[in-house]
């Protein structure tokens, strides 16, 4: 259930992103998601990709800084009420979220989460079946 | 320990100093009657040669500069004709002309001389295989350890600067047992060895002379852990001989100077004062056997003090403390006195971050800003905004704890900030004055 999701640190530089896309777009490495952590100074790249180990492999022989991070992902319908459901569970547990993002494929919505632990986090949001999903699935979407 | 001079490297200080008081007699007349600048100058002061009788009459003597060697360019300050020369060489000037030297036959062989000091200082002898990776030419590195290699007998790998794939390769298929470079490429081929996959069991690197640019004792460290090897700091300037003025030994415990040759001072570069044994102050030197160039109390700019104790190697030489930095590198940022080297050190002293760095600095609606661009680690690098600004936030507390100043703080990206082959350039000073 834990998904190998790819970081990269990027300075504000423009055409910086390009180049990142670029090199996966021409190995034909699929991007399922993408988010981008900007601060004024610099900014952290991070996407779930269909080879990881690949993508990250390539984006290296670029001189990228890149790390794999393990975050979780949730399937739940289209609306609010349900992203705000998967995070009461966590808080409830007392499980912080680092950080998330969501992108809706039409009548459902993905959420990826990165918790401070997230084998409880896998545990709590299944017993409140929720509905997981793997690394694998992502990349059919 | 070897020690390749015996006579004069461990010699009494009371007789030091008569050699030295005969040698600076014979410079004095030397230049008084073949250099006119000298001579205008010493006439100025009221000297003629017979006021110079012992080292302790040196105080009389007046200064000489860069701008000095600048201003009679190119061979204005040559104390021998043109057909006594047999080599020049020239250091890039920071201001348009280049500084010339010119060396007469003695002076190259007391050169090899210095330079044979200084690599038995260094352990080295004719078993060894030295690579130098300093560059050939103008510059006076490449060849000065050359020649000093010749002389112990050593296997000199004459390689020069730059094409680090070919450095390896030499290394690694020669099996180079000294390496001579400036500190900043040595921690380059450190990286660049990591980086090839050769083991370093295969390789039989066992010592490094390093030298032509500051380093502080945190870069020695970490190329002394990466490399394997014992780094000595050799400390030289083109005006006075080139490399070989000054060198560290085994002990590691500052640099003697070869002061039967180079006699030094400290003096308060503001008022010119010597200043007492053990101060910190700027580093003057005057060559005592020089023939081609002989400089008369030649400032350095280099910050260091002198300690004239027996070193535990044996040797009676004095030693100088590593060059806490320049006199004129010294940054005036918002009437604060800065040394590049004082953020090394606070760099070094971090280990998430890389010792690669830049300083920009400028001047902005009147106020000098100062920003300091690193490279962030690859292996500390997470995917957390929170983690990477405590660690800018971090390096900036400890940056104005040791500087005392607000210095901003950028963190690039892995390999971005070029590696120097020759001197790294890391001040880029923007203001206009």
């Amino acid at each position: 259930m834990i998904i190998h999701q790819l970081s990269v640190f990027l300075e504000n530089k423009s055409g910086r992103l390009t180049e990142v896309l670029d090199v996966l777009g021409r190995e034909n490495i699929r991007i399922t998601a993408l988010s981008v952590a900007d601060t004024t100074e610099f900014g952290i790249l991070r996407i779930i990709v269909s080879d990881p180990e690949k993508a990250k492999t390539l984006l290296k022989e670029q001189m990228f800084t890149v790390n794999i991070t393990e975050v979780i992902s949730v399937m739940a319908p289209d609306e609010a009420k349900y992203y705000a459901k998967v995070l009461k569970i966590l808080s409830d547990i007392d499980i912080s979220v680092e950080y998330t993002y969501a992108f809706s494929t039409g009548k459902k919505s993905v959420i990826v989460l990165r918790c401070s632990n997230n084998e409880k986090a896998i545990e709590a949001l299944k017993a409140h079946e929720m509905e997981l999903l793997k690394a694998s699935d992502l990349y059919r979407i | 320990m070897e020690i390749w001079n015996r006579h004069f490297e461990c010699m009494e200080r009371d007789e030091l100093r008569r050699v030295q008081g005969e040698r600076l007699r014979e410079t004095v007349e030397r230049v008084y009657f073949n250099v006119p600048y000298y001579r205008h100058r010493m006439q100025e002061a009221g000297l003629g040669p017979e006021n110079i009788l012992s080292i302790e009459d040196i105080v009389k003597l007046p200064f000489t500069t860069k701008s000095d060697l600048r201003d009679t360019y190119p061979f204005g300050m040559f104390a021998v004709p043109m057909s006594e020369i047999v080599r020049l060489h020239a250091s890039s000037g920071t201001t348009g002309k280049p500084t010339v030297v010119g060396y007469s036959r003695n002076d190259i062989s007391t050169w090899s001389e210095v330079m044979a000091r200084t690599l038995t200082c260094a352990g080295a002898n004719r078993n060894d295989f030295i690579q130098i990776a300093y560059g050939y030419g103008l510059f006076t590195g490449g060849l000065g350890l050359h020649y000093g290699g010749e002389k112990i007998g050593a296997s000199v790998i004459p390689v020069s600067g730059g094409n680090t794939n070919r450095q390896l390769q030499l290394m690694h298929d020669f099996g180079t047992t000294v390496l001579a470079c400036t500190p900043s490429y040595a921690l380059y081929l450190a990286e660049a060895i990591e980086e090839s996959g050769i083991n370093r069991d295969e390789l039989r690197l066992k010592a490094g002379v390093f030298g032509a640019e500051p380093w502080t004792e945190n870069m020695r460290r970490e190329i002394e852990q990466k490399l394997k090897i014992k780094a000595i700091d050799i400390y030289g300037l083109s005006e006075v001989i080139g490399p070989g003025v000054a060198s560290e030994c085994t002990e590691q415990n500052g640099l003697h100077i070869n002061e039967d040759h180079f006699f030094p001072e400290i003096i308060d570069p503001e008022t010119l004062q010597v200043l007492p044994e053990g101060s910190l102050g700027e580093l003057v030197f005057t060559t005592i056997t020089k023939e081609g160039l002989p400089l008369i109390r030649y400032r350095t700019r280099d910050l260091t003090r002198l300690h004239y104790e027996k070193c535990s190697c044996g040797r009676t030489l004095v030693r100088m403390d590593k060059c806490l930095g320049r006199s004129d590198d010294m940054l005036i940022i918002r009437g604060v006195n800065l040394f590049p080297s004082q953020i090394e050190t606070v760099l070094l002293e971090m280990s998430e971050i890389k010792p690669h760095y830049r300083i920009i600095v400028d001047r902005v609606n009147n106020l000098d800003t100062l920003e300091l661009q690193v490279e962030v680690d690859e292996e500390f690098f997470q995917d957390k905004i929170s983690q990477l600004q405590s660690l800018s936030g971090k390096l900036r507390d400890n940056l104005e704890s040791a500087t005392g100043l607000g210095i901003k703080v950028t963190l690039v990206e892995p390999k971005t900030i070029e590696r120097s082959e020759g001197k790294a350039i890391r001040v880029i000073d923007n203001r206009k004055f």
